[in-house]
Order: C-alpha cells, then sequence, then structure tokens
C-alpha cells in the first residue's frame, strides 16, 4: 500500500512543480515505484518540467469523466520504468475536477505505486482542496521570503483543519549570500515561525533552470547543489537521517583547494 | 417496374421511380421469388439502382427486409441519385475550407468540419483538430489533428512544422525526445505500407495525395 503525498506552498511561483519533479525523480533513483499527478487543471506544467509533453494524449480529466482508463492515462517517464506521470488537461475548467473522483484515483494508484506525488495548483480554493483531499502526507514549500511564508502558513492552518499528517516543510530558492546580509529570512526563523518539521532545505541553483527548461529534472544530475539537496530530501522521506547541506558557497580560494583535493564541501 | 440486370459482380436492380413504393415492395417480392435458385450457388450480392427516387429510413429497411427474406441473397448498396437538403449541407460543411486567422494559445483548441486553414501560428499546449486536411499558415508547435472521424487520407501541412504530436485518423506520433529544431514547408501524412504518420517535403503531396486537387473529388467520394 503506497503513500500518497501533496506538495502545496499556497503562493504560486515557488517551486511546487519543480519541487514534485525533482522528489519524484529522486525517490525514482532509490528505485521505488512513484506515480506524480499534476492537478493544476489549465495550467499544467509538470509535464513540460519531466519533458513529457509529446506524450499525453489522455488526461486526469479523462480519467474522471471516463472516458478512458487510469492505465491508458499514465505515461512512463524516459528515464526510469519505475516513474510515471498522471498529466492534468490545459483545456478544461477547474471544475470539471472533484474530491470524489481524485480519492479514487488516488485509492486505486495506492494499490500499484509505493510513493504518489500530487502537484497541487496555487491558491486556496477548490483546486487545493482537490489536491489535499486523497493526501496522507503533505509538504509545504516556501522561498525564504515574507509574502510566500505568510501564504505557506495560511496553507498550514488549512492543511491541520483536513485529514492528513503534520505537514512538513522545504524551504526552496535560498541564496546564502543574502542571507548572511541579512536580506533574507533565515530557515532557522522560517522553522521558528511556522513550527512544522523541515523536511529539507534547496539552495538557489541556475541548474534548476536550466535542467527544467531542458525537460530533465535536475535530481537527475550527479553532483549539482540543488540535485543533492533533492536527494537527500528523498532518503529523509524514506526515513534515514540524513544532515542538512551546508549552504557555504563553493568559491573562494580554500574550497577550490578542497575541490582539488576531490574533496566536497 | 423492376429490370433486374445479372453482372459478374451479381444483381442489379434498377426500380423504375415514377411508381409508389408500396406497389415496389409488392412486385419485387413476387419478382424475386419467382426466381428460382439453386441451393448449392454461392451467396448472390444485390445493388439497388433507385434512380431519381428517395428513400427515407423506414422505407430503405422495409426494401432490404423484402431481399433479405430471399434466400441467396445480399444487399451490398442501394444508390440513389437524390440526397436531401440536410445531406447536401452536411457535404458543403464536409468538403469546405474554413479559413480561420488566429494564434491558438496554450489551452485553447479549435475544432471544425471539413478542411481547416489556419493563417497564424498553434503554441505549444493548443490544438487544432478538423474532420479533413489541416493547413497552417504559420507555425505549429501544437497539437494537430486531422482526419478526426477516421479519414486516414487526411494530410497537416504547415509552414513551420514542430509539433508536439501530430494525430491523422486514429494514428498518433510524437516530436522526438531530443531537442530538435522544426522543418519548414512540410507536411504529415499517413505512410500506408509502415503504417505510420511521416513527415516529408510538401512537394511529395502532389503524388501521394493527388486527390487533394479540386473539389470535385469530394462530392464523389462523399
Amino acid at each position: 500500500m503506497g503513500e500518497a503525498i501533496v506538495i502545496t506552498s499556497g503562493k504560486g511561483g515557488v517551486g511546487k512543480t519543480t519541487t514534485t519533479a525533482n522528489l519524484g525523480t529522486a525517490l525514482a533513483l532509490l528505485e521505488k515505484k512513484v506515480c506524480l499527478i499534476d492537478t493544476d487543471i489549465g495550467l499544467r506544467n509538470l509535464d513540460v518540467v519531466m519533458g513529457l509533453e509529446n506524450r499525453i494524449i489522455y488526461d486526469i480529466v479523462d480519467v474522471i469523466k471516463k472516458r478512458c482508463k487510469l492505465k491508458q492515462a499514465l505515461i512512463m517517464d524516459k528515464r526510469f520504468e519505475c516513474l510515471y506521470l498522471l498529466p492534468a488537461a490545459q483545456t478544461s475548467d477547474k471544475s470539471e475536477l472533484n474530491p470524489e473522483g481524485m480519492k479514487e484515483i488516488i485509492a486505486e494508484l495506492k494499490q500499484e505505486y509505493d510513493y504518489i506525488l500530487i502537484d497541487c495548483p496555487a491558491g486556496i480554493e477548490q483546486g487545493f482542496k482537490n489536491a489535499v483531499v486523497a493526501a496522507d502526507k503533505a509538504i509545504v514549500v516556501t522561498t525564504p521570503e515574507k509574502s510566500s511564508v505568510r501564504d505557506a502558513d495560511r496553507i498550514i492552518g488549512l492543511l491541520e483543519k483536513e485529514d492528513v499528517e503534520p505537514p512538513h516543510l522545504i524551504v526552496n530558492r535560498i541564496r546564502n549570500h543574502m542571507v548572511k546580509q541579512g536580506d533574507m529570512l533565515d530557515v532557522d526563523e522560517i522553522v521558528q515561525v511556522l513550527s512544522i518539521e523541515l523536511l529539507g532545505i534547496v539552495a538557489d541553483d541556475d541548474e534548476v533552470i536550466k535542467a527544467s527548461n531542458h525537460g530533465e529534472p535536475v535530481a537527475f544530475q550527479p553532483n549539482t547543489r540543488a540535485s543533492i539537496s533533492y536527494r537527500n530530501i528523498a532518503r529523509r522521506i524514506l526515513g534515514e537521517s540524513v544532515p542538512l547541506m551546508s549552504l557555504e558557497d563553493q568559491q573562494g580560494v580554500f574550497s577550490k583547494v578542497k575541490k582539488f583535493f576531490g574533496m566536497r564541501t | 417496374m423492376i429490370t433486374i440486370k445479372g453482372t459478374r459482380e451479381g444483381l442489379t436492380l434498377y426500380i423504375d421511380d415514377s411508381c409508389s413504393f408500396s406497389e415496389v415492395l409488392k412486385e419485387l417480392d413476387q419478382v424475386l421469388s419467382t426466381k428460382y435458385t439453386d441451393k448449392d450457388e454461392p451467396m448472390i450480392t444485390v445493388t439497388i439502382q433507385l434512380g431519381n427516387r428517395y428513400l427515407h429510413k423506414e422505407q430503405e429497411e422495409a426494401l432490404r427486409e423484402v431481399i433479405r427474406r430471399k434466400n441467396k441473397l445480399v444487399v451490398q448498396s442501394i444508390d440513389s441519385n437524390v440526397i436531401t437538403k440536410k445531406q447536401a449541407l452536411q457535404w458543403r460543411d464536409d468538403s469546405e475550407i474554413k479559413a480561420i486567422t488566429k494564434i491558438v494559445r496554450s489551452g485553447q483548441v479549435v475544432e471544425i468540419v471539413g478542411d481547416l486553414l489556419l493563417i497564424g501560428d498553434v503554441n505549444p499546449g493548443g490544438k487544432i483538430v478538423a474532420s479533413g486536411n489541416i493547413f497552417v499558415l504559420g507555425s505549429l508547435r501544437g497539437v494537430a489533428h486531422a482526419g478526426a472521424n477516421g479519414n486516414t487520407d487526411a494530410v497537416i501541412a504547415a509552414s513551420y512544422m514542430e509539433p508536439s504530436q501530430l494525430r491523422i485518423a486514429d494514428y498518433i506520433s510524437r516530436s522526438p525526445d531530443y531537442e530538435s529544431e522544426g522543418v519548414y514547408m512540410e507536411c504529415g501524412l499517413i505512410d500506408k505500407e509502415k503504417s505510420k504518420i511521416i513527415i516529408d517535403r510538401l512537394q511529395v503531396l502532389s503524388q501521394k495525395r493527388p486527390d487533394l486537387n479540386g473539389f470535385e473529388r469530394r462530392i464523389l467520394n462523399g
């Protein structure tokens, strides 16, 4: 019996879709059977980030409207045989998704997959409710910005009313030099305000944007900072205890020397 | 009233179009029952020529019923010179080229009956569907579905072709996984031998789909 995890944030543009794609990839690297679900009807993106857009024939609305079977709508990833995607519809309306349908789909997927990652749309309306209704766990993504933390707080409040375990936090897009200067919220501060368990931190990394533009999640790359972070988070999801990665910049003479000796900071 | 002709393919019944339908049925019943057929012979196919007579659904069924009752006879087709206005309009709809000027953006769908001439682009995530052929004067970057009702002869042509998917009738092809440039002035069509959609230069259409010329073929083919 698998586990359904919803990835949500409230605010748009903080990296829900990127996080979903990368955690899915990282879990697949650890040989888990994973299914990603995009619930952002009308503004689907997960398929683009995964580079699977050209394979979509049926989508989640087709499944809910019984125009096809669930198996027909699932798309196998081009890199992993254990990673699948259930794409959102691009042309339909948000109202076409309903909580009952979502419950049915996720119950069916749980039979076969170890992890079901649900990419939640931005906002707190029906789309959010549909995404959350069938989830066992929740991951809240935030960036170190006040507005994003505020929205995360709101979402955590809403999640408390739902039938899910207490959510975990991912702080995304941390720029260490700005945190040092005090221009960006520090991770401890955020955790203190939101008072939920921290699952991981991800540094702001150009590679993430580069990779998603190529339709290949960054977690697939061997040793960029972001990919290591995502793989660490995946291991924590599996229950391992992995220490948080240092955010220190790798520049500077000292780290170059370290690199020269093949040491990793 | 009824003339029967035998051909290599079977029987052709010419039914006079100036008498009443009930008389036709009566006479047909008599004529066919007087013809004796040998038990060992294979089934005989029957083609019916109605001339300028129009039959609606029930009449057609009654006619078929009379013939079905006879041994060894199978109705292959019923031909008439006349059709209803509704059918005629449908025909025109199916065979017309509809010109649309629009940029089809992500999430938008343009669906038409007949051939589509799109003057504009189809962006990724956008979709165009036509029961006939599709011609795009612009860039095709989204999904195009030609021959949506099952016409495997339909083609998709575009000034710039970089589609995420091409669909013709019930065939689907998708763009390659490596990042690739699009191509200019090309068309997609079903290769019957390979049984898949191929993309080729526009110039091959004159050989591979000569029927694209002119309007008449559509009237003749229905």
